[in-house]
């Protein structure tokens, strides 16, 4: 496929080997392997409890793992906490909830991180971040509070903060599953633009119509596991796993 | 004001119309209403003329001690006579100015910090130049002051030196608590833990007494600690472990993923306190903060027990005065009055910043 061989000379930037995660008994994540090559977008889809959240969310140590080795871009990701702060300048992450910092208007939002943790300059985060804002389209809105935004508006004030980052790779943990659904599409349509512009990203949604678009490979998840992987086409009209299928069935059956 | 604006009349026509309908609305709209309103009014009318009369009408106003024999009511002339007493207690009379000054300070200091546009880190080094000035001012021995002790320090002035002093200083100790407490190094967790809970889970007035009478008796030979700054550091320390309690509570109900976003955007662990948790959490917590800070107000007066002489012991010692047949209401009344102003003052400012903060961060 070319898709494939699009990815085929890159670089691996996540890489994920053998990782088993568990909350006291209950074992969430088993057996995971995971390479995610430079540039890759990567949609994870899978039941409600399969893991899929907690999979990405260890890749920056928002949730620890037990075993296995998560390595990102070469670096380790344990227990160490210097290496912990590199990786998350790299790894920035777009939540169900935005999360934005409702005492700190937009553009405060979005300065912040690069002021302290990049420490740059105050002129210079306010000209990314101002570049960033306009990119999602919501560059008037700079002086407001979180809370004066629409939800559809948060989420897009939320992915210009992670770029202010300037980050490697980009984390969704369901990015769209908040919102309404007249604002779902100005969330995904920052996205695809995103995805066309080249950033690694792995995001976990339901929004299958996006997955078909733009993701260069598809995962399954369900009781933790990767049940199937495939690229989108092969993945949706041909899948394998029963479970794939029914979930399938479920999803794409209304 | 909802209930109001739920019946929507038209606000409209003259002034005397409007507030009649007002009271049929809301004062006389059921029999039973009518019945609970007339027996409130009733009630009210009693304990009005009671306090009227014997404050107002019957009362002597003249500076003239000789008035009062006459009069069945207050007594003015007595406040009038003690109140240099109250404010300043045994301060020697002719340097009154500088307890006064001292007050002016605080207080000006206090109304200064009010204002969110001061808010930043030169306001807590200008308190420290502020309380070491307020310091000197009282107890001289530079610029050709005479020296006073700090017993002779009384009245509403030492009232006020611990209550500032002590919400200056026990607002940071409570924050290093509560952030101790919640910390995952053992070590500074178990010691804020039991500073907390040995603090809270004894009386302030046992406190002030340790301070007074148990603490010297650990001191070598020699070295002796002002019994004011004792009683000080007891204060502070009391309400440091009520207060940290409050500023935990805040920073619990701050939600996780705000620690999340802030630990994905690469923050460490105090730009993500002082950024972003202690902001919101602090902004939750303004009403319990006061009330901590109101109580913090009052309990000074507990200073009685171990000697020293604020405003309270000033005012029991005025009532003991032989000159006067006993005019301790009136004595009484006035410090009440003194102590309700601050902290009524105190209360509505909490509800002031609340709402302001709320105002300007939503629509």
């Amino acid at each position: 496929m070319t898709e494939q061989s699009r990815l085929a000379d890159r670089e691996s930037v996540i890489q994920v080997k053998k990782m088993n995660k568990w909350y006291g008994d209950f074992h969430v994540l088993t057996d995971i392997d995971l390479d995610v090559k430079q540039g890759e977008r990567i949609v994870i889809c899978g039941p409600s409890g399969s893991g899929k959240s907690t999979l990405i969310r260890c890749l920056n140590r928002l949730e620890e793992h037990q075993e296995g080795d998560i390595t990102v871009n070469g670096i380790e990701l344990g227990d160490n906490v210097k290496n912990i702060e590199v990786i998350r300048k790299d790894v920035c992450m777009v939540f169900q909830h935005f999360n934005l910092f409702p005492h700190l208007t937009v553009l405060d939002n979005l300065t912040l991180a690069p002021m302290f943790v990049l420490k740059q300059p105050k002129r210079e985060a306010e000209a990314t971040a101002m570049k960033f804002l306009e990119r999602v389209k919501i560059a008037e809105q700079a002086n407001k509070f979180p809370g004066q935004l629409s939800g559809g508006q948060q989420q897009r004030v939320a992915i210009a903060r992670s770029l202010c980052m300037n980050p490697k790779v980009m984390l969704f943990d369901e990015p769209t599953s908040a919102l309404d659904p007249e604002m779902i599409k100005e969330v995904l349509d920052v996205m695809i633009e995103l995805a066309e512009e080249g950033m690694t990203m792995l995001c976990v949604t339901h929004e299958m119509g996006f997955a078909k678009q733009v993701a260069d490979r598809v995962i399954f998840m369900d009781a933790g596991q990767i049940v199937e992987e495939n690229e989108p086409h092969e993945f949706f009209n041909n899948p394998q796993n029963d479970r794939t299928k029914l979930f399938l069935s479920q999803i794409l059956g209304h | 004001m909802t209930e109001n604006t739920n019946r929507a009349r038209p606000i409209s026509g003259p002034v005397l119309n409007r507030s009649l309908r007002w009271m049929r609305d809301n004062l006389f709209s059921s029999p039973i209403n009518t019945v609970i309103t007339l027996l409130c009014v009733y009630i009210i009318w009693n304990v009005l003329d009671v306090i009227v009369s014997w404050a107002v009408l019957n009362a002597s106003f003249g500076a003239a001690k000789e008035a009062c024999e006459a009069a069945t009511g207050a007594c003015w002339a007595y406040v009038h006579d003690m109140w240099r007493f109250l404010l300043f207690g045994t301060f020697p009379a002719d340097q009154h100015w500088r307890p006064l000054l001292a007050m002016v300070m605080l207080t000006s200091g206090m109304l200064l910090s009010m204002n969110r546009r001061f808010w930043s880190p030169w306001l807590a080094v200008a308190w420290i130049v502020g309380f070491i000035a307020v310091y000197f001012v009282l107890r001289g021995g530079v610029l050709g002051l005479s020296p006073v002790r700090t017993a002779q320090w009384g009245g509403l002035t030492l009232t006020l030196v611990l209550a500032v002093v002590g919400i200056a200083f026990a607002a940071p100790l409570a924050l290093l608590l509560a952030l101790g407490r919640r910390s995952e190094m053992p070590l500074i967790k178990v010691v804020c833990i039991v500073v907390i809970e040995v603090f809270r889970g004894v009386p302030l007035i046992s406190v002030l007494f340790m301070a007074s009478v148990m603490f010297p008796l650990f001191l070598p030979e020699g070295v002796s600690i002002d019994v004011l700054l004792r009683a000080q550091i007891g204060i502070i320390i009391f309400q440091a472990a009520y207060l940290a309690e409050v500023f935990r509570g805040g920073m619990q109900a701050i939600p996780k993923g705000q620690y999340e976003a802030a630990d994905s955007l690469g923050l460490n662990y105090w730009q993500k306190t002082f950024k972003i948790i202690l902001p919101q959490a602090l902004r939750l917590v303004i009403p319990p903060t006061m009330s901590t800070f109101i109580s913090l107000f009052k309990d000074t007066s507990l200073v009685v027990i171990i000697g020293l002489f604020d405003l309270l012991a000033a005012t029991r010692a005025a009532v003991n005065d032989p000159m006067w047949r006993q005019q301790f209401i009136e004595a009484y009344v006035f410090i009440a009055l003194i102590y309700f102003c601050f902290c009524f003052f105190m209360s509505r400012y909490s509800a002031y910043l609340d709402n302001d903060l709320k105002k300007s961060t939503s629509h």
